[in-house]
């Protein structure tokens, strides 16, 4: 059960993914800082949201280039489970470690609001406390959200089942997505991206405890 | 003295040049015994502009209350602090950005953010939530659009990046604004009690450090330029607007924290307006002793710069501490971990000076304790604005059909649905908001508790226009209301005072009054001012904006499980109204938006009423008796149920009028110290209130799909929601 964060300048929902493992792994993570590069053993790395290196250039262009990230990477080619939400994603795909891009979402604006989600696929560690088809709210915040890859590529992704989170439909797409896509999944089945943010819907205060089984297939996946 | 110095000769032009009088260039000749040189004379100028010394507004910000209780810091520092129990403090304060937005909006809306967020953590505090009070122009004026959309991108630009919620706000269209927006931002930050962080320099030989950004020649004149009207050449003035950038503020954020969590901060001051002249002069000031700069160490960000920009940049993420002698290592590890930059520019001393040195001559030496203390202060002359006429419902004409009134209200733009703006804010980031955008007040957790802070932001400029006394009163009671109204004890507020041109005797009474009728409230109301800011010379080719004193509350609510939102959430729910309801009209949004008018007395307002009908109302929220509750405010009561009925998506049926009162003035009046409750024991709560002399009346029940007056008119909620949601997004995507 060990868990960390990774954390960069610009970091700012370091602290709310802290605050989700902690209440589903009744342990804090580890934090760690950006310019570390040797990692202690993991079982879960979440890269988290806000605007690393103030994402100047490309959002998470910078911080796929940081010394932690070679880390992070060689972690997950050993089957070590890595979330990146919203920024966290931005830079898996920045990285490679996922394929396609996030494009400056289709309004132009920054958007912040729940959205309604379906569970593409319940087989992964991240979404097997999920049913697939089942119907999920969390919130989106983000301006680069609107992800975009080849006609093969996204083929290719459904075709393998590795679309994990969708949203529900062309009127709840908040940043034009292609294929409504929000999140989705490495080859290995080990790496997620998504632009919802799962950790800000685990308790009953946020409105919605939507993200919460979430966090909870993690607890079993790294159990099991 | 050095060339560069000498070389600008000081003339009584020039001084005005600077926003001087000559009787304050006098006094200047006669605190130095000399002329001064360039850079004195725009340290002298930065500090006596109305926006640093609040020269004609300070013998009416002293009859304001600012003790109570909870009170631990009220104004005159960076923000004012409150004690909420369990050890904890509240941070808060708000600042406007007015004449910068106008001039370049996404960066003067997204600096005055960055602003008030540094007000804040300089205190110690980490930044929980802000808010912003938005005044623009004419929806038809050609600049609106463009002012809108560059003001919430930039508020939202900062706020968001540095990760710090905007969980609400207020946004106003009137003509009035045409020439000057408003932008007034609100943050407010949680510290440990006994953490707080003051501003007084001591310890002469300790040493002055600079840290954040560099500086550069972006923002020269700011204080200035906020201390005069506007003409028609106003866009020019662009230079003078700073430049945000909140990646840096984020690490000066974490990193000043980080250092805070030891010992070795002796005095902390942001570089806000006049940057390195108010911070020094400040810290000087407030500690009773001397600051010596050696300006050559400032970091640049460009070369050749001069010893008088050094002083009057507003480059922003700037900050000036006096550190514990001996610390400078430790505090620099931590700011080359932030990558940000760190330079011990001078030293505390014992003589009383302000001694600029550039590469090792002195260009500059002032004595603090006049330049601060011989400030000017005007007790300008006043007007009182005089009384307008109370107008009779009587005579104000009914609408044939009050729904479709309500709609054309709902959907306008004064009360149209905000949404458009709030959904560009990261309104959950640090996922402890509790109550988003869209209630009475928005409810942010106190992290890792069950308690949360109740946060909104208020004003009625139009009854301020016509009765600045009453108006006053009623911003504050507002403020007040809305915090009652989700469960919270209002604990203090920050204002800030929008007006014209003090000179002008007229605008001068307006501000005045507003002043008066605040203070009545905050005593009334127990609800003291512990921070604040002034706006004056909001004018552009004479014309001035409404008077908007907008007032920044805070309660505290001890149990988040009881806490009362504004959505119905079911059907078959009492509704019920406290509070006395005589149809008060005048000055009200109905005779504006519906009968074309505005004129007439603003609703009088009770304090003592408020203050018995909001404890009730709090009281029954404590004990779980409340299943909704909304304030009743501009449009009044159906207005107030519609609203509940969007938010929860279940219709309503509202009665008729009670008595003889007319329909539309029992509707729309806007008469003070009301409430709108939707209850299961509507009877027993009729009852109870009454029992403590609170009017109360049942006046209608929850359920269906449709909002049914009167046994009448009737509009669905989705067509209601239609035309709420659609007025704003259509507005900003118009080509």
């Amino acid at each position: 059960m060990r868990t960390a964060v990774i954390v960069f300048p610009g970091s700012n929902c370091d602290r709310d993914a802290a605050v989700a493992l902690e209440a589903a792994f009744g342990r804090a993570p580890h934090m760690i800082w950006h310019r570390e590069s040797d990692l202690p053993a993991l079982d879960l790395i979440v890269l988290p949201g806000g605007f690393s290196y103030g994402d100047y250039l490309r959002s998470g262009a910078m911080a796929a280039q940081s010394p932690v990230l070679r880390a992070v990477r060689e972690q997950a080619g050993r089957g070590v489970l890595v979330i990146g939400i919203c920024n966290g994603f931005q830079v898996l795909t920045e990285t490679g470690l996922l394929p396609g891009v996030l494009m400056r979402n289709a309004g132009l604006k920054f958007v912040c609001r729940d959205v309604d989600l379906i569970v593409g696929t319940g087989d992964s560690p991240f979404t097997r406390a999920y049913v697939q088809g089942q119907r999920v709210t969390m919130p989106v915040a983000h301006h680069d959200g609107n992800y975009y890859a080849d006609e093969t590529t996204l083929d290719r992704l459904e075709g393998e089942d590795r679309v994990a989170f969708r949203y529900a439909g062309r009127e709840a797409n908040p940043n034009g997505s292609a294929r409504d896509i929000a999140g989705i999944l490495n080859e290995r089945r080990n790496v997620l991206g998504m632009m919802p943010h799962p950790e800000r819907a685990v308790d009953p205060l946020h409105g919605g405890i939507g993200g919460r089984a979430l966090f909870e297939g993690l607890v079993e996946a790294v159990a099991a | 003295m050095t060339a560069t110095a000498a070389a600008v000769e000081i003339t009584p032009e020039l001084a005005s040049e600077h926003g001087l009088t000559g009787e304050e260039y006098a006094k200047i000749l006669d605190i130095l015994g000399r002329a001064p040189n360039i850079t004195e004379l725009g340290v002298f100028s930065a500090m006596w502009s109305e926006h640093c010394s609040y020269k004609s507004s300070k013998v009416w910000l002293k009859t304001l209350p600012t003790e109570g209780p909870r009170v631990i810091c009220g104004p005159g520092e960076n923000a004012g602090v409150v004690d909420i129990g369990d050890g904890k403090a509240a941070v808060f304060k708000i600042e406007s950005h007015n004449h910068p937005s106008f001039i370049e909006p996404y960066q003067g809306a997204a600096t005055g953010v960055g602003g008030i967020l540094r007000d804040v953590f300089t205190m110690g505090a980490r930044p929980v939530a802000s808010m912003n009070a938005l005044r623009f122009g004419s929806p038809d004026h050609p600049k609106t659009r463009h002012l809108v959309s560059g003001v919430v991108a930039g508020i939202g630009g900062y706020g968001n990046c540095i990760g710090v919620p905007t969980v609400g706000g207020e946004c106003v269209f009137h003509r009035a604004y045409n020439g000057n927006i408003l932008v007034n931002a609100m943050t407010v930050g949680i510290a440990d009690a006994d953490r707080i962080f003051y501003s007084a320099a001591a310890g002469p030989g300790n040493p002055m450090v600079y840290v954040g950004s560099k500086t550069g020649r972006d923002g020269i004149h700011g204080a200035t330029m906020a201390s005069a009207e506007f003409a028609e050449d106003s866009e020019e003035k662009r230079p003078t607007v700073q430049v945000g950038d909140p990646f840096t503020e984020k690490l000066l954020l974490e990193a000043c924290l980080e250092l805070m969590a030891t010992d070795a901060i002796v005095a902390i001051q942001d570089m806000g307006a006049a940057g390195l002249t108010s911070s020094s002069v400040e810290m000087a000031s407030k500690g009773g002793v001397g600051v010596e700069l050696e300006l050559d160490r400032v970091p640049m960000r460009e070369t050749g710069m001069t010893p008088y920009e050094l002083m009057l940049s507003e480059s922003q993420e700037r900050m000036l501490m006096v550190l514990k002698p001996g610390r400078e290592d430790e505090a620099r590890r931590i700011f080359d971990k932030w990558e940000l930059d760190f330079a011990v520019i001078g030293r505390v001393t014992d003589s009383g000076r302000l001694v600029l040195k550039f590469h090792g001559e002195t260009v500059g030496d002032i004595p603090v304790a006049p330049l601060v203390a011989a400030a000017p202060e005007y007790e300008r002359p006043y007007e009182e604005t005089p009384k307008a006429e109370a107008i009779a419902a009587s005579a104000v004409p009914a609408p044939a059909d009050p729904v479709e009134a309500l709609a054309r209200l709902l959907g306008g733009p004064h009360l149209s649905s905000r949404r458009w703006i709030w959904e560009q804010y990261d309104h959950m980031v640090m996922a402890d908001t509790v109550q988003p955008p869209g209630g009475d007040a928005a409810v942010v957790r106190i992290h890792g508790s069950g308690r949360g802070l109740a946060i909104t932001t208020d004003a009625t400029p139009r009854y301020c226009l016509a009765d600045p006394v009453e108006g006053g009163r009623q911003a504050v009671a507002e403020a007040w209301r809305n915090l009652t109204a989700v469960g919270a004890l209002p604990l203090a507020l920050t204002n800030n005072l929008n007006f014209g041109n003090p000179e002008k005797p007229r605008i001068m009474g307006q501000l005045a009054g507003c002043v008066t009728g605040m203070a009545e409230a905050c005593r009334a109301l127990d609800f003291p001012v512990v921070s604040g800011n002034v706006s004056l010379y909001n004018e552009t080719s004479g014309e001035a904006i409404l008077p908007t004193p907008v007032i920044g509350g805070l309660g505290l609510i001890e149990d988040l499980a009881k806490t009362a939102r504004i959505e119905i959430p079911r059907e078959g729910l009492e509704l019920v109204l406290i509070g006395a309801t005589a149809g008060w009209l005048g000055a009200s949004l109905y005779l504006r938006e519906i009968a074309g008018r505005e004129e007439g007395a603003p609703p009088p307002v009770d304090l003592e009423a408020e203050r018995r009908n909001g404890d009730l109302v709090r009281g029954l929220i404590a004990a779980g008796r409340v299943a909704a509750c909304h304030d009743l405010a501009d449009g009044g009561l159906l207005v107030a149920a519609a609203e509940m009925a969007l938010a929860g998506d279940i219709g309503a049926t509202l009665d008729g009028a009670p008595g003889d009162l007319p329909l539309h003035a029992w509707l729309f009046g806007e008469d003070q110290a009301r409430y709108l409750l939707a209850v299961e024991d509507g009877r027993a709560i009729v009852a109870d209130a009454r029992a403590q002399d609170v009017p109360a009346v049942a006046v209608g029940r929850s359920g269906g799909d449709a909002l049914t007056v009167a046994g009448g008119h009737t509009i669905s909620i989705g067509e209601l929601r239609r035309r709420h949601e659609d007025w704003l997004p259509s507005f900003m995507a118009r080509p």
